[in-house]
C-alpha cells in the first residue's frame, strides 16, 4: 500500500464516528463572507493605518502623482530603481525627472544585480484599511516578486479604488488573480521582526523602506 | 589517542543531545516534566526574559482582538471551518491534491517523521546542492529535519531571526512562534559574536546589543545565503483546496526571500493544514495575525498557485505529513487539538509557561496546546509524555484566548482520564487512583460527605487550633502538598452552620 493509500486509510478509520454527510451540511456556518467593515473614512483609516506600521504615506489628487514620486525618490536619495515592465510612462519620466537611473527587468536581473540596486516601483492590486496592507498580484505592472523584494527602498502607487475596508473584501477581489494562477503578496508596513525581547524593529530581509502613494 | 577521521565536520552549529521531536524513532528520553520544571525555574534570567516577552505580547493582543467588533463571531467561523475540515479531512486532502497537481505542483506523503525527512532528502540530493535556506516552521522542527539533512551532508540554514539565534546557540526553540524567547539582546549579542563568522559573514566589529543594530546583522550575514540558494524550505500556515493555492505568514521577509529566490521549493505541510476555500482565507486571515504578533496584519503573507513563469522557484513539491495527526484525529473528545493554527496565543497567556519556560515540556510544542497535542501525536509511554497533561493549573485562560475555541482544559482532564486509566490497566502502583477510591466514596453521598467534614473539622479544631494552614504533609500528601499550602479546615462547616442558624431549611 502507499503512503498516500495508508494516510487516507488511517483518516477514514478515525473517523468512523462522523456521519456521512456533506461537509458543509454537517457543520454549517453562521457567516457572512465578504462582508465590508462599516468605517467613517476608509481612506483616512488606510493611511492611518499604513503610518502606524512605519510607511511613508502620501495622499495626492491623481494627476499629482509623478510630482509625488519625484519628491519621494528625492528625498530618499534613490540612484537606481528597478521598474516592471508594465509601469506607467509618466511614473517612469517622473522618477527619471528626480536623477533617478531607471533599470528595465529585461532580461531578467540576477539576484546579484537586483540586491545591487536601490529601489523598486510598483503599481498595486488592493489596499485594506482596516490592516494598513497593501497587495500586489504580480502582473506586469508590479512585476515578478523577486523586484519588490531584494531592493531596499519600495515604492508603491494605489488608487483611491482599490482601497477596500477590510480582509473579507479583500479576499473577494483578489480571487479573480488567485484563479488566473497569480501570485500575492500582502504587505503591512516594511520588514519587521520581534524576536527579540518581544519588541518590534523594523527592517529585517525585506525592503527597509516602504513609501505609498494614495491617488485619488 | 585515536581520531576517527571518517566523521566529516557538521556543516551546521550542533543542536543539544536528545530530541523534542514527533516520530522519532529514539524513544523520548526527557524525564517527566516536574523535573523539567524545577531546572528551568532555577534560570532567573529565563524566567525574567520570558515575563517581559509574555507580559508585553499579552497585552498587545487584548488590544488588537478589541479593535475587531464581531470576534466572537470570527472565533466561531474558524472553529467550525477547522472542524469541517477535520471530520471531512480525507474529502479536503484528495481536493488540495488534485489542485496542487492540476497547479503544476509535485504531491508527496510522508505516513511519519523518517518517511518525510527522506523525501525531503532525496528531493535535495536531486538537485545536487549541499545547502538550502529554510522558513520558520513547526513541522520541519516537529520531523527533526536538519538533523536529517545534516546527516546527508547537507547544510539548512535557518533564516527567522529568532531560528537563527537558537540553531548559532546550539540551542532549541521554546515557543512556537518566538524560539529563542529565552534569550535577551545581550545574550543574542554574545552568541552572534561568537558563531556568525564560523557560518558566513561576521557581525560588525563592536557590535551593540541594540536590538535593530543586532537584526542588521542578521540581514547581512543571510543575505549571502539568499542570493545563492537554489533550494528552499517551507512549511505553511493554509493550503486551499479549492485553488491549489499555499500560503505563509511572515514578518520579516526571510519567508518571502526563501519562498522567491530558489528554483526549487519544498513546502512540508501537516495533513490538517488545509482550508476548503479561498473564500475561507479571511477568517483565518483576521484570527492568525492578531492572536500570534498581536499585529493587524503580519507584515508580509506570500500565496502562490503552482509555478509562475518567469516568477520565483519553477519546481514545487508538496509533502503532506501524517506523524501521529490521525492519531489525534481518532479520539472524538481529543481532536480539536487539531483546529490549532499554531498562533501561540494559549503559551502567552499560560501562568506556568511563563514560569518555567519552553524547554520544560520536552516537546516542540510546549504550553498548553503543547501538553495536548503531543501525548495525543507521540501517545502516552514516556515519562514526559505521561506527565505533559498535568503541567496545568486548569485555569482556563488558554481557552479564552485560543482563537479557534479549542476546549484546552477539557482535554486536559479528558487525557489525564486516560492516563490514569492506562496506569491502572498497567498494573502500576499509582497514588492517583488510590487516592481517587475514598474520594469517590466520599463525593458519592451526601451523607458520605458529611461524615468527612465533622471528621475534618473534629481534628482541625482539636490537633491544629493555632494554625491557619498546613504544611508539607506526610506521604501520601506529601507530592501535592510539596508545593502548596492547604488552609486549614474551619472548626464549623457551611452545612453545620446553615443547621444551627437556618435550622436546616431547604
Amino acid at each position: 500500500m502507499s503512503s498516500r493509500d495508508v494516510i487516507f486509510s488511517r483518516i477514514r478509520t478515525a473517523l468512523a464516528d462522523v456521519p456521512n454527510l456533506e461537509p458543509e451540511q454537517d457543520i454549517p456556518l453562521n457567516w457572512e463572507y465578504g462582508k465590508p467593515l462599516p468605517l467613517p473614512d476608509v481612506l483616512e483609516t488606510f493611511v492611518q493605518n499604513c503610518l502606524d506600521y512605519k510607511a511613508e504615506v502620501e495622499r495626492v489628487p491623481a494627476a499629482k502623482v509623478p510630482e509625488a514620486i519625484t519628491k519621494m525618490l528625492k528625498e530618499h536619495k534613490v540612484r537606481t530603481m528597478v521598474v516592471p515592465a508594465g509601469i506607467d510612462d509618466g511614473w517612469r519620466k517622473a522618477a527619471e525627472k528626480g536623477g533617478v537611473k531607471l533599470i528595465d527587468d529585461d532580461p531578467p536581473k540576477t539576484h546579484q544585480e537586483l540586491n545591487e540596486i536601490d529601489a523598486v516601483m510598483t503599481a498595486s492590486r488592493v489596499g485594506i484599511a482596516d490592516t494598513g496592507t497593501i497587495v500586489l498580484d504580480h502582473v506586469a505592472d508590479q512585476g515578478r516578486r523577486a523586484l519588490s523584494l531584494v531592493p531596499d527602498l519600495h515604492l508603491c502607487v494605489i488608487r483611491a479604488d482599490q482601497v477596500v475596508s477590510d480582509v473579507p473584501e479583500a479576499v473577494q477581489r483578489l480571487k479573480p488573480s488567485v484563479q488566473a494562477g497569480q501570485p500575492l503578496t500582502w504587505i503591512s508596513g516594511p520588514s519587521a521582526t520581534s524576536d527579540i525581547e518581544l519588541s518590534r524593529v523594523e527592517g529585517v530581509h525585506g525592503p527597509r523602506n516602504l513609501l505609498i502613494i494614495l491617488a485619488e | 589517542m585515536t581520531i576517527n577521521l571518517s566523521i566529516s565536520p557538521r556543516r551546521t552549529p550542533a543542536p543539544p543531545p536528545g530530541t523534542i521531536g514527533i516520530g522519532q524513532p529514539e524513544p523520548v528520553a526527557s524525564p517527566a516534566f516536574r523535573e523539567n520544571a524545577k531546572r528551568q525555574l532555577q534560570n532567573t534570567q529565563m524566567r525574567k526574559n520570558l515575563r517581559h516577552a509574555t507580559t508585553t505580547i499579552r497585552n498587545k493582543r487584548l488590544l488588537r482582538v478589541a479593535e475587531v467588533p464581531n470576534w466572537e463571531e470570527v472565533r466561531s467561523a474558524g472553529a467550525a471551518l477547522k472542524d469541517r475540515i477535520g471530520r471531512h479531512l480525507d474529502k479536503y486532502l484528495a481536493q488540495a491534491e488534485e489542485n496542487l497537481t492540476k497547479a503544476g505542483a509535485h504531491v508527496h506523503w510522508a505516513r511519519d517523521a523518517e518517511e518525510a525527512n527522506r523525501i525531503i532528502t532525496g528531493i535535495v540530493k536531486s538537485k545536487g546542492v549541499d545547502e538550502v535556506v529554510k522558513i520558520k516552521s513547526m513541522v520541519t522542527q516537529e520531523i527533526e529535519m536538519n538533523e536529517a539533512l545534516e546527516a546527508a551532508g547537507i547544510a539548512a540554514w535557518e533564516t527567522d531571526l529568532a531560528e537563527l539565534i537558537v540553531q548559532l546557540g546550539h540551542d532549541r526553540p521554546s515557543h512556537i512562534l518566538v524560539p529563542a524567547i529565552h534569550r535577551n539582546r545581550e545574550e543574542v549579542r554574545e552568541i552572534f559574536n561568537k558563531e556568525m563568522g564560523q557560518y558566513g559573514t561576521p557581525p560588525p566589529d563592536k557590535m551593540s546589543n541594540d536590538p535593530p543594530i543586532l537584526a542588521g546583522a542578521a540581514r547581512r550575514h543571510l543575505r549571502e545565503k539568499f542570493l545563492r540558494a537554489k533550494v528552499g524550505i517551507s512549511g505553511s500556515n493554509m493550503v486551499i483546496c479549492d485553488t491549489g493555492t499555499v500560503c505563509i505568514v511572515e514578518s520579516e521577509g526571510n519567508g518571502r526571500m526563501c519562498l522567491t529566490l530558489p528554483e526549487t521549493l519544498i513546502s512540508v505541510v501537516g495533513v490538517e493544514k488545509v482550508i476548503p476555500t479561498f473564500d475561507d482565507l479571511e477568517v483565518f486571515m483576521k484570527l492568525l495575525p492578531r492572536s500570534s504578533t498581536a499585529e493587524r496584519m503580519n507584515p508580509y503573507t506570500s500565496m502562490w498557485t503552482g509555478t509562475t513563469d518567469g516568477d520565483g522557484p519553477q519546481e514545487l513539491h508538496v509533502v503532506f505529513v501524517d506523524n501521529g495527526r490521525t492519531n489525534a484525529l481518532a479520539d472524538p473528545e481529543g481532536r480539536s487539538a487539531l483546529r490549532c493554527i499554531r498562533c501561540s496565543a494559549c503559551m502567552n497567556i499560560c501562568p506556568i509557561f511563563e514560569r518555567v519556560g519552553g524547554h520544560a515540556y520536552g516537546s516542540v510544542y510546549p504550553g498548553p496546546i503543547g501538553i495536548i497535542l503531543t501525548p495525543q501525536m507521540r501517545g502516552i509511554n514516556s515519562a514526559i509524555d505521561k506527565s505533559l497533561p498535568y503541567a496545568s493549573t486548569l485555569c482556563c485562560a488558554c481557552a479564552d484566548a485560543c482563537p479557534v475555541k479549542i476546549p484546552i482544559p477539557d482535554i486536559i482532564v479528558h487525557l489525564r482520564n486516560k492516563i490514569a486509566d492506562k496506569k491502572k490497566h498497567d498494573m502500576h502502583p499509582h497514588l492517583e487512583p488510590t487516592v481517587m477510591v475514598p474520594v469517590n466514596w466520599m463525593f458519592n453521598s451526601a451523607k458520605h460527605f458529611e461524615f468527612v467534614q465533622k471528621a475534618v473539622s473534629f481534628a482541625a479544631g482539636t490537633a491544629l487550633k493555632n494554625t491557619d494552614y498546613l504544611g508539607p504533609m506526610p506521604w501520601p500528601a506529601s507530592p501535592w502538598t510539596r508545593a502548596r499550602d492547604i488552609p486549614a479546615p474551619p472548626a464549623e462547616s457551611f452545612r453545620q452552620w446553615w443547621k444551627k442558624n437556618r435550622g436546616g431549611r431547604r
